[in-house]
């Protein structure tokens, strides 16, 4: 009763028939990074960040089912230019001042971005004008740093029943709503203790009063680096 | 044995807060295994007005104004390798804050509605030099060889980016020197 | 005019829909009939009338160009903007409109009377430059034809009272083959394939070897076999008339020449597969197709050939609604055309599942493209070995190309696959031809050593469109159009398409205001290869397919804009200090800046 394998990096995987590859490395203890992937939710495939190669191809580790006896390639010089130069348009599409940020230390896309060794967004800025949404009593929304995961939304309609979150515009032009006409959080029915209000793997739901209470230094990925936190904590060492 | 020619470094904060400046003194007694190896060229350390032919360029901040860009030219110009130094020179770090705001309402907000101004007019010194609509990171303005993030780069980080650069090593910074905070 | 029109349109866009969220698409078109815009309380009330929550109504209505979430003209006028379009003159006529109008593009007349935009090609290539005012396309602009539309705009004249000549749309058929010149009846397909049983019909369909239409040449007997052999009683057949590819109408022309035989293609899919319900997913540009289309349909139900017992073969029960599309390239992608079926955003599925085991509303479904419907009749009625007679080895049948640009004949050909670009240039009346873009803006652009080559899925595949450039056009700005096109078009699902597309635009931009350095050609290339390779989906992947082919064959027209610097900035250097000189009265030398740097001392 062996189960079929595939080849991760050269090394071989264990998977079950169905499983995508990025679920199966992760159960083998294998990192493959990724942004908009998350375990409580079917794979979107829109960060891009788990790209992999499979037989030449480049595709989205999260949506892509493993074979038996595939060669896949993550790790990879190649994989991870691919990889950082999707972080750098990531963010120059945004306004990413982690300085002034208060996920700044506890932020995915940064941390990936230290994980990757980005030293740079290379590329110009667009410096969208996006204004934050203070009106909710115990919630930010500071749209500047939208990565589009779409994480709140999938949480808010599918966890908490609530869909307070939507995407509207197309393109470059594309956004962050929320579900009232007034365009403000504070006229929804969001409250923090709503399950889209822990999700966000960036900087733009945020629990008011809480921002600093970890200081700068001593954040989840100051302490030890997001290829590690991301990993299964009861399993991983497959 | 001849002793190795001293490289020569220039060093300049555009739209910064010389914080990466002091975090360049942050390396503490390294700077005399430094100084035994380069000598500086213009830069706030030394005092020098205008930059000569240098191996290094260090750029602290990112260009908000007309002089930062003939500043920043003119380091590009005399500099072999230009190295962006801190979040401002990255990607406009905490200057460009003001990128969604019309420089203009900027101008007279400061200039023509502040109380207790003596004038209300906005000064038009031609000493002074006119502030971009926009504050870009220098990598938008000319070419950029190396970067070192940091709001500031810990004078760490800074040593071992300057020890690899001077070893003839190309610059890493990974984690945990890496931070953009 | 009360400002509540929407409001005394809610309740039969509702009944008319049946309230069913999957036809928000349809509704939002048919509320917005009211007002030509989307109020907000409108949104509010619709989403509520369906119990949707309202950010997914206004996610919807957001994301297709032609519904409007903010005020536009009484009169909303745009310019179709493919490059086809631009060389016909679309600019010259858009400006003499707008200074009719007393309008700037992007802005609606402050009497609230009329707005001037762009919008990407309309599918009139072959009589542009052409418009459409509020949906309805109006071809062949020139001066006179503008301050004709320009004072009907000013007399606030109801779209339904204008001259009905200045609506008409040529169908060019230049070259017939066997598609074009069949003369079948209606229901003569059916009544063959019905004939030999639905085996002996699948037979045929195999031995036809008949790929698809739409570009991706898919074998469509064996994407019938799949849907059929899914599992699941309620099967769907979608005709994909979203003919969105720049440069491409022959769908526009045998929606408007054989209808019955592209719905009895969808008719002889449904028997083959077992489907019940059919769609037509029509792109909206093509709106004023839609009354002759639906009394097509309704002469086809009379006539028995939908509705109940199809032929007289009980059981085979099948029928066919049309659904507008808004402005949406991307809906042309078949899994983003079923989520806009579905009344949602146009955004491409994760394949797998395909839409043979999970399409419309996860049901096992077939989606072909007009071209290839409509031939499915003729192999129902000649026999499949008698189709695959023509054309090449990998590619039966014949091919219709959509031929615009610089020739003296364009319009829709209909050659045998195999024909070589030279053969097609010829017919055309093309002469001094530099450059043949094959397959629209996602295809392939031709260099004159390349003429000999065929169209064909093994050579040059193409969904039809096929754009002429001669001596006298620039191919970096055919290449910059295209880009402009992708840019505007992306859905912004995934990342490297959402910005990258749009990065690469401005690079173009660039470079087309003479900024450009060699510092961006390797970034240019750098784009290329992230967007042909991470894209979710061929958007994405086949929009940096122009600024490749143009730099391989066509260099020097991207190098001639490039200045003598290793780096030039994006921005205008100068410009970003006029605000500020604006402010300070300033205008002496240090209050400007050059955008090169001076050479080196």
């Amino acid at each position: 009763m062996s189960r079929p394998t595939f080849l991760l990096d050269g090394q071989p995987v264990a998977f079950d028939d169905g499983q995508m590859i990025l679920d199966a490395a992760r159960a083998a203890g294998r990192y493959i990074p990724h942004l908009c992937w998350h375990p409580d939710f079917p794979p979107h495939g829109s960060c891009k960040l788990c790209v992999v190669k499979v037989a030449g191809r480049h595709v989205s580790a999260c949506a892509t089912p493993a074979r038996a006896g595939a060669e896949v390639e993550s790790d990879t010089p190649e994989i991870n230019a691919e990889r950082r130069t999707l972080l750098q348009l990531l963010f120059v599409e945004g306004n990413h001042f982690c300085p002034a940020c208060e996920k700044s230390g506890n932020c995915q896309l940064q941390a990936m971005a230290y994980d990757l060794e980005m030293t740079t967004p290379r590329f110009r800025h667009f410096y969208p004008d996006r204004p934050v949404d203070a009106s909710h009593p115990e919630v930010l929304l500071d749209f500047n740093r939208c990565i589009y995961c779409e994480l709140c939304v999938r949480a808010s309609r599918e966890q908490d029943g609530k869909s307070v979150f939507a995407l509207t515009g197309r393109g470059i032009h594309k956004h962050l709503v929320v579900n009232a006409e007034s365009g403000r959080l504070a006229d929804t029915d969001f409250s923090a203790a709503d399950k889209a209000a822990d999700i966000c793997p960036v900087g733009v739901i945020l629990k008011k009063r809480v921002g600093f209470a970890v200081p700068i230094g001593e954040r989840t990925y100051d302490r030890a680096p997001l290829h590690e936190l991301a990993m299964p904590k009861t399993e991983g060492k497959g | 044995m001849n002793a190795p020619r001293k490289l020569r470094i220039a060093t300049v904060s555009l739209a910064g807060c010389f914080g990466c400046h002091m975090s360049l003194l942050d390396i503490d007694e390294q700077v005399f295994a430094l100084l035994e190896r380069v000598e500086f060229d213009r830069s706030p350390l030394t005092d020098i007005k205008h930059c000569g032919p240098c191996d290094i360029g260090l750029v602290e901040g990112g260009v908000c104004n007309s002089e930062n860009v003939h500043v920043l030219r003119e380091f590009r110009a005399e500099c072999k390798t230009l190295v962006a130094l801190g979040a401002c020179a990255v990607n406009g770090g905490l200057p460009a804050q003001r990128n969604h705001i019309d420089v203009g309402r900027c101008l007279s907000a400061v200039f023509q509605s502040r109380p207790g101004m003596d004038t209300a007019e906005v000064p038009d010194d031609p000493e002074l030099p006119l502030p971009l609509d926009k504050v870009h990171p220098i990598h938008e303005v000319v070419r950029v060889d190396y970067f070192l993030p940091g709001c500031p780069p810990s004078g760490e980080a800074i040593w071992q980016f300057l020890s690899d650069l001077l070893a003839g090593r190309t610059p890493r910074v990974a984690s945990p020197l890496l931070h953009f905070d | 005019m009360t400002r509540l029109a929407w409001a005394d349109t809610m309740d039969e866009t509702l009944q008319r829909y049946g309230r069913r969220p999957e036809y928000l698409l349809q509704m939002l078109i048919h509320l917005q009939g009211a007002e030509n815009w989307l109020p907000p309380a409108a949104l509010t009330a619709l989403a509520g009338a369906l119990g949707l929550p309202r950010a997914r109504v206004e996610g919807v209505a957001g994301f297709y160009s032609f519904l409007h979430t903010r005020p536009v003209g009484q009169y909303r006028v745009l310019f179709s903007d493919n490059i086809i379009d631009r060389m016909a003159g679309s600019q010259a006529m858009m400006a003499r409109l707008c200074r009719n109008l007393w309008l700037s593009p992007g802005q609606c007349s402050e009497d609230g009377l009329a707005s001037v935009d762009f919008t990407s090609c309309t599918g009139l290539g072959d009589q542009g430059p052409p418009l459409l005012v509020n949906g309805y396309a109006i071809g062949r602009l020139d001066d006179a034809r503008i301050d004709a539309v320009c004072e009907l705009i000013r007399q606030r004249r109801p779209l339904a009272e204008w001259p009905p000549g200045l609506f008409h749309v040529d169908d060019n058929i230049r070259r017939r083959d066997a598609l074009l010149a069949a003369q079948l009846r209606p229901g003569q397909a059916l009544q063959a394939a019905l004939a030999i049983g639905r085996a002996g019909w699948m037979a045929q369909m195999t031995a036809s070897r008949l790929r698809g239409r739409g570009g991706a040449g898919f074998t469509t007997a064996v994407k019938w076999q799949a849907c059929r052999d899914a599992p699941g009683a309620e099967k769907v057949v979608v005709c994909n008339a979203d003919e969105g590819e720049p440069g491409t109408f022959k769908d526009r022309v045998l929606l408007n020449t054989c209808a019955d035989l592209v719905f009895e293609g969808m008719t002889l899919a449904a028997w083959a597969v077992g489907a019940q319900r059919g769609f037509v997913y029509l792109r909206g540009e093509y709106r004023s197709l839609l009354p002759a289309l639906e009394a097509t349909l309704a002469r086809r139900r009379a006539e028995g050939w939908l509705g109940r017992a199809i032929g007289g073969v009980a059981g085979f029960d099948f029928d066919i609604e049309i659904h507008l599309g808004a402005g949406a390239y991307v809906c042309g992608e078949e899994t983003a055309l079923l989520e806009s079926l579905e009344g949602k955003r146009g955004t491409p599925r994760i394949r797998p599942p395909f839409p043979v085991t999970h399409g419309y509303l996860g049901r096992p479904t077939v989606v072909n493209n007009v071209e290839t419907l409509a031939k499915c009749c003729l192999i129902a009625v000649h026999g499949g070995a008698a189709f695959a007679a023509t054309g090449t080895a990998q590619s039966a049948g014949t091919k219709l190309l959509s031929v615009s640009g610089d020739c003296a004949r364009p319009g829709v050909y209909e050659f045998p696959f195999g024909v070589t670009i030279g053969q097609v240039l010829e017919a055309c009346g093309a002469q001094d031809t530099i450059a043949v873009q094959v397959g629209g803006a996602a295809g392939i652009t031709l260099a004159p050593y390349e003429f000999g080559r065929r169209v064909a899925f093994e050579d040059v595949p193409t969904a039809g469109a096929f754009m002429v450039f001669d001596s006298s056009r620039d191919m970096f700005d055919v290449a910059h159009n295209f880009v402009r096109f992708f840019a505007h078009e992306s859905c912004g699902f995934c990342t490297p398409c959402r910005v990258g597309t749009a990065m690469l635009a401005d690079t173009l931009d660039k470079l087309a205001e003479g900024k450009g350095s060699p510092a961006d050609l390797i970034e240019i290339e750098d784009l290329d290869r992230v967007l042909k390779q991470a894209s979710h989906c061929g958007l994405g992947s086949a929009a940096p397919n122009p600024v490749l082919d143009g730099l391989q064959k066509f260099r020097p027209a991207f190098e001639r804009r490039l200045m003598h610097a290793d780096f030039s900035p994006a921005f205008d250097l100068d410009g970003a200090l006029r605000r500020a000189r604006q402010m300070t009265g300033r205008d002496d030398a240090g209050a400007h800046l050059p955008q090169q740097a001076e050479p080196p001392r």
